[in-house]
């Protein structure tokens, strides 16, 4: 997903999809670990459209091996984290940046 | 009450060792999803395999509903612990698929509608020990298990039995896919627990 592009779809099929996910929110515990900062709140570039919003309003999939954040504009993977028994793995090279304000 | 004992425990595991250690079993179907599910209408399916120098085979449904078909039984262990055994589907084994390709290339990388990768070594899909399966229970695959169809390679982790399957690229240099490279393991053999890096 962060390769390769969706292919082979139309507008109609994208209008097809269903979703099943929650709010960047759901984000919040696991960025504030890595972090030690509320992340939710920071504004992030999507490498693939260009959009920029603040990390809640992208859409997180939990269902599956690990969180993955998903561009609400094109659906481009933002980042994935990858929880381990000794490790987290963390990987935000589908955002062109990131901007967080520090705390006070 | 009788406490339970860790003879207990070993019994337990005495009655189910067709599990892979750290599996539980489930008697429902999971759906696990990285993203937005594709609804892609088997008239605009198709799969492709792409060998190294750039040559490639191309089925559309009806092509490759024309391929030898094969009903198979297997067990899923998915690396976020649950196994499903005794599975039924119907699909084209990769042996098939790959028959007329010639290639010198060891390994793979499954693409699938929406973006997802996996990769796995050329060997593990031969010898029939892997399908592209399109129906699930005597039903047409749903698209929320990967259908029109899928890859079902079940002597590894579910992550490599790419959902919406659209095409296989050999590769002689391995290629970790989208799981592959945010933490789990490359091989990903289930009856070795490789769930992450370093297992």
């Amino acid at each position: 997903m962060t390769d390769h592009e969706p292919t082979h779809l139309t507008d109609a099929d994208e209008a097809a999809v269903d979703d099943a996910y929650v709010d960047g929110n759901a984000l919040a515990g696991d960025l504030l670990e890595i972090f030690a900062m509320d992340m939710t709140t920071a504004v992030g570039t999507c490498g693939g459209c260009g959009r920029t919003a603040v990390l809640a309003a992208a859409r997180v999939y939990r269902r599956a091996p690990g969180v993955v954040l998903r561009c609400a504009g094109c659906s481009h993977v933002l980042g994935r984290i990858v929880r381990a028994p000794d490790r987290v793995v963390v990987d935000l090279a589908g955002l062109r940046s990131i901007s967080a304000r520090l705390p006070d | 009450m009788a406490p339970v004992t860790r003879g207990f425990g070993g019994r337990q595991h005495a009655q189910q060792p067709e599990l892979p250690p750290g599996q539980y079993l489930v008697e429902d179907f999971p759906v696990l999803s990285a993203g937005p599910t594709p609804h892609v209408p088997p008239d605009r399916w198709e799969l492709t395999v792409t060998s190294e120098t750039g040559e490639q085979l191309r089925w559309d449904w009806d092509a490759f509903h024309a391929l030898p078909q094969e009903d198979v039984v297997v067990d899923l262990h998915c690396v976020t612990r649950w196994s499903k055994l005794g599975t039924s589907w119907r699909g084209v084994s990769l042996d098939t698929l790959l028959a007329d390709v010639e290639t010198s290339a060891d390994h793979v990388v499954a693409h699938s509608y929406g973006g997802y990768t996996t990769n796995m070594p050329l060997d593990e899909l031969l010898h029939h020990k892997a399908w592209v399966a399109h129906t699930y229970d005597d039903e047409p695959l749903s698209p929320e298990h990967g259908g029109p169809a899928r890859l079902l390679v079940p002597h590894l982790y579910l992550w490599k039995s790419a959902k919406w399957l659209t095409g296989l690229t050999l590769t002689p240099v391995d290629e970790p896919g989208f799981w592959e490279t945010a933490g789990y393991h490359n091989e990903g053999d289930p009856w070795r627990e490789q769930r992450y890096w370093g297992d």
